[in-house]
């Protein structure tokens, strides 16, 4: 098997983030009641024109930045001829030989720790079309209803170069396009809604030798069906091979059920979509100033930013990137170091990667849903940093933040009186009273065993009910058992 | 040139038209008469003409992204199924898609 | 009345001498009269034609008439108008009722208060230049019944000439205003690209369809071109230009006047009366003062062919549309899916259009897309440039619409290349997107009109409209009407 190159490359379709459709006024808000939100140029009807929606054009731009692509000053929109009837005019309108985004990259971290490798996806183009309608296959009466609310809906086609060489490459590469679109606000990302779908074109063959015929898994709706449908493609392209057959190209879908792959019957005439340059629009000329303003107005990039964070905060590679994953994240922790001052830049990527995140991940909670704000978290860190609390305490704060048992940490120290001891006197007295009171792990101690020491620690820390600054209780107890 | 009877059921198939065998033939003759008069845009030497699409020389106007198609009561949907061959519940139907 | 100018007709209405629902009442009568003979209208709607007249009728009583409210227009059925049935003159869409209203109606009928006595019969899906392609049965040429009166807007046509209606709407991708105007004794226009919205106007070839006036003289069609033009955002091929005046230079003397007369279209292949009377327009137009002056189109012979790429190229995608499952004609029985689809169409559409769907369909096909349809966009180029260069010597280009007069009904409908050169003298200037115009100079030896071409650079439709008004001051071969049709 380790003989086998596997070679990928994906297209992308997002919907892009307009209120209305890429060629006409309807909405594109999803679950409306079928075909009320098709206007007669989303139903094709005899006679009507479409004109171009100036939003989905300025995504696309946003989008062609952001990956550092050349935005084509003139490009083309062209029909794309098939009968199907969720595509009401029998074509769609996509691009072709000139499309809006030419190249690009996105740059993908593969796996995770010590063994994680970063790597550049180049991207062919990326071009604007409209989305087609819905075939709905529950049974009436043995036929399909076909409802027409997406068609029209505004899609950007992001094409890789076949760059990518497992199925961790390409799903480490489609959640950072994931990533992407939606820090630069041109696409919700909802995959159950269908808003980010992914078709993987797979081939695998022997290095050195020319690439296989590919196969092109469609409509790919999450990153585990992308990362099993890939996996099942390769080992069945392989299996075939090596039992002497051949593979033709095709284009296939994914079951999530058996997770495999079959044929798609619709796409005989793949071959033949006999595009031309549509009559009904002109060429989209887009002028360097507008190129220029969407430039000015676009929010720092992932990339930027993480080098940033690196630079600003002293945080690690790895840090930086996890911080960095969505503008959202990246937002939050800002905002949670401003809170708490710089000084405490990596205490504040601890709480937000280590204990925010798993807090959230255990209620099932997206970032923007957190019952702690970036503002509290910054100031209960804050806490920590001038020592008012200990860690351990600052656990306990945090719940009672999560619980909304107060609205800033303060107020929760306050209240339960959870402020740390730091005054020595006080200390000493509890030292003193626990050296008194467990004479057997003093002598052990002595003897030379440390754990005793550790016990002492927690006896110290338990008669402080937490509250004794845990570094004070050490050098006492160190000082008075050396003495 | 000259269009077989196969090429021109398969471009019959592709603009899914049904044609018998006695159309496909006058079909062909048709066709073969009309890419015979074509055949004359063949010899012109147009290396370096830049391709026609447009009558105009402009480029595309764009639209603010707005809704301006509103349909809440679904009475637009009424009217404009009110011509459509087969509905149900608000959907066309068609004989079954298999993907 | 019938035989009246536009401008009289909005004469007597303001002078309330007849009121909209009178004059509405006159061409209905003659419509319920002459039309089972000559097949133009397809959809009458009696109601709805006199509730739009009364309507006219409060408008012009409370002062608020423009120059064209009340005054009847025959609609060719390509124009979707909410409420009526629009059917392209197809089978397959026989019972469309349209749910909405093409902007040339909105502009019509609500902005100017024209009042839409029915839907016009024409060639399936503009494809014809004989209107022999409806669904609905031939047109009949008022001239003479036994021939056709041109294509594809015949129905437009043999109304107007007929007097069944006083002007009429038509649409022209190859000549079809033009060829029709010329076969019928009318005046017809077919502005640049561009100008009149293509809006709700069922599309044949998108890059080469507009829309125009056909009417009795070119005072009817400036009023009317003022009416129908405009930008419309709807539209991503309208212009955007600010409203005008096609009036405005009506009465401008033609002294001085540059025709360019292209070598090309004086050769062979035109019939010898056809060229005898367009000479004697040429002479007449030198009385007027205007210069004639030689010019070239040496690569016109090539727009047949390049229009014959493109055309059905555009009209093969254009009507994917009609696939039985939204509007319009579903076969009765199918087995699945493909089945439907094919049935739908093999049914549903006519021969011709059948043909050139599969023309446009091979040409646009892998393998023969750049030895056909790019050859063709470049050819077009190369034909819009020979008009550019012919306007740098004359300010009008003066010709012959069709080779031919009128032609017997079946005459040339067995074979598609012979009707297909009908349109010689037309296609190149839908290629090159410029506005051209027929009108009548003279008939005949069997007494069947003749139509002279005027073609005029971009926008230049104000003076192409004056260069026919000033010929049609001159003459009055426009004011003869079609005998035995009282």
């Amino acid at each position: 098997m380790s003989q086998w190159e596997v070679v990928i490359g994906i297209e992308t379709h997002a919907q892009l983030a307009t209120v209305s459709k890429i060629f006409s006024g309807a909405s594109t808000a999803f679950g409306a009641a079928p075909n009320t939100q098709a206007a007669p140029v989303d139903l094709a009807l005899p006679g009507v024109l479409p004109v171009l929606n100036k939003g989905a054009v300025e995504c696309a731009i946003r989008f062609g930045l952001a990956v550092d692509a050349q935005v084509a000053r003139k490009s083309v929109f062209a029909r794309k001829n098939y009968f199907y009837p969720d595509l009401p005019k029998g074509y769609q309108i996509s691009q072709f030989e000139l499309p809006v985004v030419q190249g690009g990259h996105v740059t993908i971290v593969v796996g995770q720790g010590e063994k994680s490798y970063e790597k550049r996806v180049n991207l062919t183009r990326a071009h604007l079309e409209e989305d087609a309608g819905k075939s709905l296959h529950e049974d009436f009466h043995g036929k399909t209803g076909i409802d027409l609310n997406r068609a029209g809906t505004p899609l950007l086609e992001i094409v890789t170069e076949p760059d990518m060489r497992s199925a961790d490459e390409a799903v480490a590469y489609a959640k950072a396009l994931h990533a992407l679109v939606r820090w630069i606000g041109i696409c919700d990302g909802n995959m159950q809604e269908g808003s980010f779908r992914c078709d993987a074109n797979v081939s695998v063959h022997k290095p050195g030798t020319p690439f296989g015929t590919r196969r092109e898994i469609k409509n790919l709706n999450s990153f585990r069906f992308l990362k099993e449908a890939i996996e099942y493609e390769v080992r069945w392209q392989i299996e075939t091979l090596e039992d002497g057959g051949s593979i033709q190209q095709a284009t296939v879908l994914f079951d999530p059920a058996t997770g495999e792959t079959r044929a798609m019957r619709s796409k005989e005439d793949a071959h033949d979509y006999r595009y031309f340059p549509d009559p009904d629009l002109l060429p989209l000329v887009i002028g360097e100033d507008w190129v220029e303003r969407t430039r000015a107005a676009l929010p720092e990039l992932p990339e930027a930013k993480k080098q940033r964070f690196m630079a600003d905060y002293g945080l690690s590679a790895y840090d930086a990137t996890g911080l960095t994953a969505s503008l959202e994240t990246a937002d939050y922790y800002e905002a949670c170091v401003a809170a708490a001052g710089q000084a405490s830049a990596k205490p504040c990527a601890n709480w937000v990667m280590v204990d925010l995140a798993a807090r959230l991940n255990k209620e099932g909670l997206e970032l923007g849903q957190s019952p702690v704000s970036a503002v509290q978290l910054g100031g209960l860190v804050a806490r920590i940093a001038d020592n008012t609390i200990s860690n351990a305490i600052a656990k306990k704060v945090f719940e009672a933040l999560w619980a909304g048992e107060g609205s800033t940490a303060d107020e929760i120290i306050e209240k339960q009186g959870l402020k740390q001891i730091t005054d020595s006197g006080a200390i000493e007295k509890l030292v003193d009273e626990v050296l008194a009171a467990n004479a057997a792990n003093v002598a052990e101690f002595k003897a030379g065993k440390e754990k005793a020491f550790n016990a002492l620690v927690g006896q110290v820390m338990k008669a402080a009910k937490g509250k004794a600054n845990p570094q004070q209780v050490n050098d006492l107890l160190r000082a008075k058992l050396a003495g | 040139m000259s269009l077989s009877l196969s090429e021109v059921q398969r471009i019959a198939h592709l603009a899914r038209i049904e044609v018998s065998e006695a159309e496909a033939e006058t079909s062909r003759n048709h066709l073969n008469g009309i890419f015979s008069l074509i055949e004359a845009m063949q010899a012109v030497d147009t290396s370096g003409v830049e391709p026609m699409a447009h009558a105009q020389d402009l480029s595309q106007r764009l639209r603010e992204d707005r809704v301006t198609h509103l349909d809440e009561d679904g009475s637009r949907r009424a009217a404009f199924q009110a011509v459509a061959p087969e509905t149900e519940a608000g959907l066309y139907l068609v004989p079954k898609v298999i993907e | 009345m019938i035989h009246a100018s536009l401008k009289e007709l909005a004469a007597a209405l303001a002078a309330k001498s007849i009121s909209s629902v009178e004059l509405t009442r006159l061409y209905l009568d003659r419509i319920a009269r002459l039309n089972p003979s000559l097949n133009a209208f397809v959809t009458l709607d009696e109601d709805r034609s006199l509730a739009a007249a009364r309507a006219a009728d409060a408008r012009i009583a409370a002062g608020q008439a423009g120059p064209l409210t009340g005054i009847p227009i025959a609609q060719k059925d390509i124009f979707c108008a909410q409420g009526w049935r629009t059917t392209c003159g197809s089978k397959m869409l026989e019972n469309f009722i349209s749910p909405y209203d093409a902007t040339v109606i909105v502009k019509l009928e609500q902005e100017a208060g024209m009042v839409s006595l029915g839907k016009v019969n024409m060639d399936e899906f503009a494809m014809g230049s004989s209107n022999e392609t409806s669904w609905f049965g031939p047109v009949r040429n008022p001239w003479d019944q036994t021939r056709v009166p041109g294509g594809s807007s015949g129905g437009s046509a043999a109304a107007v000439a007929a007097a069944l209606a006083p002007v009429a709407t038509g649409t022209d991708t190859g000549g079809s205003i033009r060829q029709p105007a010329a076969l019928c004794n009318l005046t017809g226009l077919k502005p640049t690209y561009g100008v009149v919205s293509r809006y709700g106007m069922i599309a044949f070839a998108s890059s080469l369809d507009q829309a125009g006036p056909m009417a009795r003289s070119a005072e009817d069609c400036a009023l009317m071109l003022s009416a129908m033009a405009g930008f419309d955002e709807k539209d991503s091929t309208s212009l955007e230009r600010p409203a005008e005046d096609y009036s405005r230079c009506l009465g401008q003397p033609l002294k001085g006047l540059k025709i360019g007369l292209p070598k090309e279209f004086f050769g062979e292949g035109c019939g010898a009366e056809v060229m005898a009377a367009v000479q004697a327009a040429i002479g007449e137009y030198q009385r007027l003062g205007a210069e004639v002056v030689e010019v070239s189109l040496p690569n016109s012979h090539l727009s047949v062919p390049a229009y014959y790429v493109i055309a059905p190229a555009e009209a093969s995608s254009n009507l994917s549309r009609f696939d039985g499952v939204r509007y319009g004609y579903r076969a009765p029985e199918y087995s699945d899916l493909n089945d439907m689809y094919s049935k739908t169409r093999a049914q549903g559409f006519g021969a011709e259009v059948k043909r050139r769907i599969l023309i446009g369909t091979y040409v646009l096909s892998h393998g023969y897309y750049d030895a056909y349809y790019l050859q063709a966009q470049r050819i077009r180029r190369l034909i819009a440039n020979d008009f550019v260069e012919a306007f740098k010597e004359c300010d009008v280009i003066l010709g012959p619409t069709s080779p031919s007069t009128a032609f017997k009904r079946g005459e040339k409908a067995a074979d598609p290349v012979q009707m297909y050169l009908s349109d010689i003298y037309t296609i190149a200037v839908n290629l090159a997107g410029l506005p051209g115009m027929s009108l009548p100079c003279g008939f005949d030896g069997q007494g069947l009109p003749i139509g002279m071409q005027l073609i005029g650079n971009y926008f230049d439709e104000a003076r192409l409209l004056n260069v026919a008004h000033g010929y049609q001051q001159a003459t009055d071969w426009h004011r003869r009407t079609p005998a035995g049709l009282e």
